[in-house]
């Protein structure tokens, strides 16, 4: 059974694209069901998981073997990735279906189908893996889809940018990552996971000398493993890609920068979370970078306009979350962040397609407004996720955002502290921008000059039920699984997969701290509506008293501006002068140019020899002739 | 009177084979005129083969003048043959029109 949850998808992709010319609907079918089929089979895994303890590591076959160093292709089912299987599975089966609506006028669905089937596979192997070797390949496997998906409309110049600069955000990550790795095997003698976790302790006391520093050689190692997370969860630094990856089509928003490829880098952190658990200074700068990034998208999310651009910053800071969760030492809170947030986040981006759909291609949300009747299904959608992002009381977002801030509150340390605030902080301004968005969008005048009201149009029905099945996991989600996953007895859930190094606190939280944030919530329900819907002039007011603060926002902090002159125009500097000097100048001149510009000009010469005439030829016979007559008589 | 000897036979054949040279190297009207250029220079080389034949009283030498004027002959004759096709191919027998090989 775990053998077909993997490889299905993988078949799907490979039968789907090569069988595109079947019949016009072989290939969303086959992917479909494949995805499909392999979503049940997840949940039966995760449901005999939870009844009946039945994991196990399924050994594929052996991969590498040289020496002392061994990889193998293999299927690891233990509690963290079975929950890994459903919330991918799941994500992906609905996204796929969903596309069949959304995809149905583009001509290249078939590759577009195999693409998304291939990085369900990818995604599949990061998180089954037992060793570092298969999660670095699916972790590139995913990389390398993201990468087609964006630029999947190739013939958009922002698209293929955008997909670049993904692809180089990420390496950038990769690179820590695969250093990380490098030490892992260099110190440890393994890459495979029990193993490296099981020696973890022998190394607490091994200092390793890094350009003149000494650190611990764990810090280290969890350091750079964290670079790589932060580059695929798109943390603050190397969180530019995200917001320009929406450049692709909705469905891959929803499916890889939302709820699954975005996540791998808290899965990493939490899967090593028993050498994270050595180091305190790396689990503080975990905690550090998470709530940086949460704040920051949070607050850049305030004033953005273009819908994706905004759900997007949202994942940002809702990821942002998950690592600062990480960091205060409550791996599994993180988890349940991700697996809430796999739904709601999914259903916002597949709910904002639609709205996408409904406008006929129209992103600027100051063009829309006031379509909640001729678009209900989708508000109704909308309004779910909108409700559980923001963690609305008794919605999947409420159990686990809400644990996340607890448990920073538990951790009793300074930066725990700072990151409860934070988080209420982030939690006020989530709710915010999400009614700013949901409201400008659905509430208020009609905006669009382009679009008359009455062509607006509800989606197809094949778009409408996966938004249905994950508002169903939206709403209940966290409800469901909150004792499995955070509750009193979460370790017998959790078993080994998690690794805690002090008992988890459950301890006393004061009701008002319980109270803070959903009142805050709620609050900024009433409070934005009114701002944003029925009184805009305070806001406008406010916006053109504070233009430096509303342009430092709305230009993402200037971020992009500052890595294009730092890094971007030196590193376009440096290559031209590569290119034009090195290569052109240098290599090309004196090498084939050269020669062949040499050979050119003596074989011109050469050939003024051959004039054509032949009393010349008689001529140089005679003479040739008679000096070698004359040499062989004088001799 | 002159007593006409060796060296006399040998001069005329060294002048016709000069003439023969020089038609070939100053000629730049026509290919036939080399062609004529060629036999002056075997006729001098025969003139010389027949004197010094006569002068050492060797027959061979004579023989081998008959040889040469048959193989002569011939090659005029392809000589010939060869001069008409290229005319009917390209319309000139210039020597200065010919000039393919030219780099």
């Amino acid at each position: 059974m775990e053998y077909t949850i993997i490889f299905l998808p993988l078949i799907g992709a490979i039968v789907g694209y090569l069988g595109k010319s079947l019949t016009k609907f072989f290939s969303e079918f086959i992917t479909s069901v494949f995805v499909s089929l392999s979503a049940i089979l997840s949940i039966i895994v995760f449901w005999e998981g939870i009844q009946s303890n039945s994991y196990g590591n399924y050994k594929i076959f052996e991969w590498v073997s040289s020496g002392n160093f061994v990889a193998n292709w293999s299927i690891n089912v233990d509690p963290l990735s079975s929950v890994m299987l459903v919330v991918v599975t799941f994500v992906s089966a609905l996204v796929h279906i969903y596309s069949i609506g959304y995809m149905s006028h583009d001509p290249h669905k078939p590759r577009f189908m195999s693409y998304l089937s291939l990085f369900t596979f990818s995604m599949l192997a990061l998180v089954v893996s037992d060793n570092f070797l298969q999660l670095f390949f699916g972790w590139e496997g995913v990389g390398l889809c993201s990468y087609l998906l964006i630029g999947f409309w190739y013939k958009k110049e922002t698209a293929n940018n955008a997909a670049i600069k993904a692809f180089i955000v990420n390496r950038v990550g990769d690179f820590g990552l695969a250093i990380g790795i490098f030490l892992i095997f260099f110190y440890f003698g393994s890459i495979n996971f029990k193993e490296v976790f099981q020696l973890a302790p022998q190394f607490l006391e091994k200092k390793f000398l890094f350009f003149g520093f000494e650190t611990s050689l764990i810090t280290l190692i969890c350091l750079f493993l964290f670079i790589g997370a932060m580059g695929k969860s798109a943390q603050f630094l190397l969180h530019t890609w995200l917001p320009d990856a929406m450049e692709g089509p909705t469905p891959v928003s929803a499916l890889i920068h939302a709820a699954t490829m975005v996540t791998a880098g808290v899965f990493l952190v939490v899967r090593c979370s028993p050498l994270f658990e050595y180091s305190q200074t790396a689990l503080n700068i975990v905690t550090i970078v998470g709530m940086i990034t949460a704040i920051f998208a949070a607050s850049v999310a305030l004033v953005q306009n273009d819908i994706k651009k905004i759900v997007a910053y949202s994942t940002c800071s809702q990821l942002g979350y998950m690592f600062f969760a990480a960091g205060v030492g409550a791996y599994h809170v993180a988890m349940f962040h991700l697996f809430t947030h796999a739904f709601f986040k999914a259903l916002l981006f597949l709910g904002s397609g639609s709205v996408i759909h409904a406008f006929k291609n129209e992103q600027d949300i100051r063009n829309m407004g006031g379509v909640r009747k001729k678009i209900p299904y989708t508000y109704i959608f909308m309004l779910i996720g909108t409700l559980a992002l923001t963690g609305f009381p008794f919605l999947s977002g409420f159990y686990s955002k809400d644990a996340i801030i607890e448990f920073a509150y538990l951790s009793n340390s300074i930066l725990g502290n700072y990151a409860y605030v934070i988080g209420i902080f982030t939690a006020f301004l989530t709710s915010i921008y999400s009614w700013r968005l949901f409201f400008k969008t659905f509430h208020g005048p009609y905006n669009n000059k382009k679009i008359p009201i009455n062509e607006t149009h509800e989606s197809p029905v094949v778009m409408l039920i996966p938004l249905f099945l994950l508002a169903i996991g939206a709403v209940l989600a966290g409800y469901i699984f909150k004792e499995t996953l955070i509750g009193h007895n979460s370790n017998e859930f959790w078993q080994s997969s998690i690794f805690f190094l002090n008992e988890t606190n459950h301890g006393y939280i004061p009701s008002w701290f319980l109270l803070i944030t959903p009142s805050l919530v709620v609050i900024a329900i009433p409070l934005s509506f009114y701002y944003f819907v029925s009184n805009t002039k305070v806001l406008e007011s406010l916006k053109n008293t504070n233009l430096p603060l509303y342009n430092f926002l709305l230009n993402k902090w200037y971020i992009d501006e500052l890595y294009e002159s730092i890094f971007v125009i030196p590193a376009k500097k440096i290559g031209s002068f590569f290119w034009k000097k090195g290569d052109i100048g240098t290599i090309d001149r004196f090498g084939p140019d050269g020669i062949s510009k040499l050979v050119k000009i003596i074989s011109n010469k050469a050939g003024r020899f051959q004039t054509g005439f032949i009393y010349d030829y008689a001529f140089v016979m005679l003479i040739g002739l008679s000096i070698l007559l004359t040499y062989l008589i004088l001799n | 009177m002159i007593d006409i000897g060796l060296g006399h036979y040998l001069s005329l054949g060294a002048i016709i084979f000069f003439l023969g040279v020089m038609g070939i190297f100053l000629n730049r009207k026509n290919v036939i005129v080399i062609l004529m250029s060629i036999e002056l220079i075997l006729l001098a080389v025969n003139i010389n083969l027949i004197s010094f034949s006569i002068f050492s009283g060797d027959i061979v030498g004579q023989i081998f003048t008959m040889l040469i004027l048959t193989v002569a002959a011939a090659e005029a004759a392809i000589g010939l043959a060869i001069i008409v096709i290229y005319y009917r191919n390209k319309g000139s027998i210039r020597v200065e029109d010919i000039h393919g090989m030219k780099g």
